[in-house]
């Protein structure tokens, strides 16, 4: 089939294609035209998209999500994450393993790949970088790489000691694989919310960013030392940001990644108890938030991740010290960074695809999609300016857990195309 | 005038008017409580449910006794006879007493904020007997009344809370609700147990127990908790007892009239030596006695109001 893309804008800043109100024909999945159609192009089965004012981006990717399959189908499902992403503006993403069983082993890459097929979205799988995730054996890295894996993390902890971590990253460091760290000191983990007026105030356990600085510090020196890539996930900490950009300034192989609720809320949203707002890291202070802005201004801070984390009504509905931590993420992603940062002059739509787009991918080593003649579309289609309210009960999420509920948000992906398939208009079809 | 709340979660952010008001309505039921029939039919036909997660026994006799003496009808319900033991959820458990028609609740629960919650899935009123490490705001309301008691004022006076302040929800309440009726309040114990932000609620701290003596009108001394977590935050109870107890010499080598107070339950020789728990500045029975009394004012003035 023939899909028309028309009065669209083009951004890739990957390929510096800025182009303004052109038209795109796609054959079968393919880009075989960009510009000005003719009525041969437009002869036989086709549909057309009348895309005025929105703009082609190469598909963005979310390297952080948690599919929670296998283990926890209850919240999630390789399946219903897909849809998920794919409804959020995604078109490729990267799963975490801290499942149950962990993802340590190639069978259970092998599942998630399997599951994931014939979706739209493509999925990554990031592995375990020790067995079970326990911190005491590296998990066999080489084969594991082989059955397709972009990366090691035992995210949800850190590498529990520095010895474990430094045989990682030199061990990862022969397949040239991130180690992804969730930089958390354990001997200084457990509280309920970021240690500060607000955790006074409501008497719940803190936890102190230094847990995260403390990490963050070893990390970045281990990388030094070992010439691993170290990329730190769900970056909260001012400390930890300006830690991020000296190191990035000295030529270590560090990159940082951030969520959106790290970069548009703090922790005097959490008022009420709503445990919606607990999430680890937890929410930071309003320092936290500016330097945050700051760095990814200046680059310090690479790329716009989720940290989606699927949970159960029944497990969210409890007090907030008994509460999972974690949110969902994939379906406000897009419109709380086009709110927060394009609409409020932090980045610019360059910027954003790069972050949302572009980095993720080169830190895990995948092509970036080309928007060009002769290659697979994989676009995501972005209506910066328009203004909507998030309805959870919309959500192709199987868990409902986001503190963005009924937020009026300017800016959303419209749709999504990769691999034959268009999702446009809460509909997914066949292209 | 009414309280401007339907619920009394926290003394944080409790207008002075509602303070005052409980303070003065506590002193008529104080009354009641001198007289040989210590009973009054003002709650009849009220049904209020203790609801206790974390053991408690004073604060649980204190609030039944006030519920007696109001004459309402109340139930108990703690967490070791409970369904929770059986995997309940807390939610459900609310709903299936909320199911039974209950006008109040008064909820004790380990975890801070469970009060709040509470708001949310259950039309009663709420009454916080303590929640977590946030807060306790019926022993603060008792603490105030006993200094108001004994010094015949709260405003102007310099309060000290004495102990493990990052662990206690009776701090907390006490420096929301005396904060509010104009007392100026330090805290003071080892800097392991004082939240590192706690300075921006309006206290001052200091970690010289002399100091802490000679410079306040009243010492609000906590129970150090001996059995829990709380023991890795200072290196012994010895060392404890010797810098931060207060012992009779160190009231007599300050030389100062100071009023003590501990809402108990006590370890002497820890944070007070027996003579001081005994001796003449202190008023911790009166404090017991007093719990009651606010205890019935507060079930009294949520309890008509709707």
């Amino acid at each position: 089939m023939k899909v028309i893309l028309k009065n669209v804008n083009i951004l890739n800043p990957d390929q510096k294609l800025n182009e303004k109100n052109t038209n795109i024909l796609l054959s079968e999945g393919r880009i075989v035209k960009i510009g000005e159609l003719n009525s041969e192009d437009t002869k036989g089965e086709i549909k057309e998209f009348d895309l005025s004012g929105k703009y082609i981006v190469p598909g963005f990717f979310d390297m952080h999500v948690h599919l929670r399959e296998p283990g926890r189908e209850d919240e999630e499902t390789v399946i219903t994450g897909c849809q998920s992403a794919a409804s959020g503006g995604f078109t490729g993403l990267a799963c975490m393993p801290n499942t149950e069983p962990a993802i340590d082993s190639a069978e259970v890459v092998s599942l998630i790949k399997k599951q994931a097929a014939n979706q739209l979205v493509d999925v990554f799988v990031i592995a375990a970088a020790t067995l079970g995730r326990k911190g005491e054996v590296i998990t066999p890295m080489a084969e594991l790489k082989e059955s397709g894996v972009v990366g090691f993390s035992d995210d949800g902890v850190a590498i529990k000691t520095a010895a474990i971590l430094r045989r990682a990253m030199e061990y990862s460091g022969m397949y040239n694989l991130p180690i992804i760290e969730h930089c958390e000191d354990e001997t200084l983990a457990g509280g309920a919310m970021n240690e500060g007026v607000n955790s006074t105030r409501l008497g719940l356990p803190p936890v102190p960013s230094v847990a995260e600085d403390l990490i963050v510090s070893r990390d970045i020196l281990m990388a030094e030392y070992t010439g691993g890539k170290i990329h730190i996930a769900h970056i909260s900490t001012k400390k930890s940001v300006e830690m991020v950009r000296q190191s990035k300034k000295n030529g270590i192989k560090v990159t940082a990644e951030v969520t959106p609720h790290h970069f548009s809320l703090t922790d005097d949203y959490i008022r009420t108890y709503d445990t919606n707002y607990k999430m680890n890291p937890p929410l930071r202070t309003k320092d936290d938030v500016e330097e945050i802005l700051k760095g990814l201004k200046d680059g310090t801070i690479d790329c716009i991740a989720s940290d989606h984390a699927p949970h159960s009504a029944e497990e969210k509905e409890v007090e907030f010290e008994f509460a999972p931590n974690g949110i969902i993420g994939l379906e406000t992603e897009i419109g709380v960074a086009l709110t927060d940062l394009y609409h409020k002059k932090v980045l610019t739509l360059e910027q954003l695809i790069e972050k949302m787009s572009i980095n993720p991918r080169k830190i895990l080593n995948i092509p970036v999609p080309k928007i060009q003649v002769g290659e697979n579309a994989n676009f995501t289609i972005l209506d910066p300016d328009e203004v909507w309210t998030v309805d959870l009960n919309k959500f192709k999420s199987k868990s409902r857990n986001s503190p963005f509920n009924k937020r009026l948000l300017t800016g959303r992906a419209v749709g999504v195309i990769n691999k034959n398939n268009m999702y446009f208009d809460g509909q997914f079809l066949a292209i | 005038m009414p309280l401007s709340n339907r619920h009394l979660l926290g003394l944080q952010g409790v207008p002075r008017e509602d303070i005052q008001l409980i303070l003065d309505t506590t002193k008529t039921f104080r009354e009641v409580l001198e007289r040989p029939i210590k009973k009054v039919p003002t709650l009849q036909g009220k049904t209020v449910v203790n609801l206790f997660f974390e053991n408690s026994t004073r604060t649980r006799i204190s609030f039944e006794l006030a519920e007696k003496r109001l004459s309402a009808d109340s139930i108990n319900f703690s967490a070791s006879t409970s369904s929770v033991s059986k995997g309940e959820t807390f939610k459900d458990t609310i709903r299936n007493i909320e199911a039974m028609k209950v006008d109040m609740v008064v909820v004790r629960h380990s975890a801070a904020g469970t009060p709040q919650f509470l708001t949310q899935i259950s039309n009663a009123n709420i009454i916080n007997a303590g929640d977590g490490i946030h807060e306790h705001p019926t022993q603060a309301l008792l603490d105030m009344y006993s200094i108001q008691e004994k010094l015949g004022k709260i405003e102007g006076l310099k309060v000290c809370i004495v102990g493990d302040i990052a662990h206690s929800r009776v701090a907390l309440s006490n420096i929301y609700g005396l904060i509010t009726m104009g007392a100026k309040v330090t805290v003071c114990g080892p800097s392991t147990m004082i939240p590192r932000f706690i300075r921006d609620l309006g206290v001052e701290v200091i970690y010289n127990i002399d100091e802490a003596i000679q410079e306040n009108d009243v010492l609000n001394v906590l129970r150090i908790q001996l059995e829990r977590k709380a023991r890795e935050y200072f290196p012994s109870i010895r060392e404890y007892a010797t810098f931060f107890g207060i012992t009779e010499e160190r009231l007599e080598k300050n030389g100062k009239d100071i009023l003590i107070m501990h809402p108990g339950p006590i370890n002497r020789g820890v944070e007070l030596s027996s003579a001081v728990a005994d001796g003449l500045n202190q008023i911790i029975l009166k404090q017991v006695t007093n719990g009651v009394a606010i205890r019935m004012a507060v079930l009294y003035l949520l309890g008509t109001m709707n």
